[in-house]
């Protein structure tokens, strides 16, 4: 058995109380490798007592649409677009390399023979761990995303103004 | 202080960041001074058990490693 070095700071922490910190993640890219990198980040926070919100906004949104909703939307070019872009978290797409489906296969084959948590588990992981994920209303107005769309759990839907009081309070902000 | 292990917890294989949640979630189901034991494969972890006490106040009380095993011994503060 060999000793493994432990950070003076992290034995310190048990004395006097640690202030806790702040993350904003604007979860703007719906694509997979973006989506899994957020709830990464977000869970892990969340684990480290971050208090952490995530402003999912334009494609992100489309990640926190039920698995199980094929099309969103009330006109034919909301239709269409939720059609080109299946939404929820087990259908993101790859932003390079997709091939039709074949690249998120593989990355989810890499997942399991590295026993990586595919984004699906992260996001319930948040969830458990009290992660605030806030959907966007102007992108859900424009995607005609209704809130029965949306998976349970969420908090209210908000704009960029409460998005901005998330970000500045924060003590890290992150575009993703 | 009781110094005997209240909960087990092994993340043998678990690629980052169960590790992390894992032990987070085994830490929920013990009470204040209470202990937890981690195991852990995943190599960055040393580092990343020494992030996670400095943020939350749990203190590392033990840590080891032998043949690829890291194991980490957590106190709920």
């Amino acid at each position: 058995m060999t000793a493994v070095a432990v950070a003076p700071q992290a034995q310190a922490a048990s004395e006097g109380a640690v202030k806790t910190k702040k993350l904003c993640i604007i979860a703007y890219s719906g694509d997979l490798e973006k989506t899994w990198a957020s709830l990464i980040i977000a869970s892990t926070a969340a684990a480290m007592n971050i208090e952490t919100s995530v402003f999912v906004t334009f494609w992100g949104l489309q990640s926190f649409v039920k698995d199980k909703k094929r099309i969103t939307g009330e006109n034919w070019m909301q239709k269409m677009l939720s059609f080109m872009q299946r939404p929820g978290i087990s259908h993101r797409k790859t932003s390079k390399m997709n091939f039709m489906g074949m690249g998120p296969w593989m990355m989810f084959q890499l997942a399991d023979k590295y026993k990586a948590s595919k984004p699906k588990e992260l996001l319930a992981m948040c969830q458990e761990l009290g992660v605030k994920i806030y959907p966007c209303q102007m992108t859900s107005d424009l995607f005609g995303i209704k809130r029965e769309d949306l998976i349970d759990g969420l908090e209210e839907t908000v704009g960029a103004a409460t998005m901005l009081q998330l970000a500045t309070e924060a003590d890290s902000t992150m575009f993703i | 202080m009781a110094n005997e292990i209240k909960v087990r917890g092994d993340a043998s294989g678990l690629s980052c960041p169960m590790p992390i949640l894992r032990a987070t979630q085994a830490m929920k189901t013990v009470a204040t001074g209470e202990l937890v034991e981690v195991i852990a494969t995943d190599p960055g972890s040393v580092k990343d058990f020494a992030a996670w006490a400095t943020s939350t106040g749990n203190p590392i009380v033990e840590s080891d490693s032998a043949n690829g095993k890291y194991r980490f011994v957590l106190r709920h503060k």
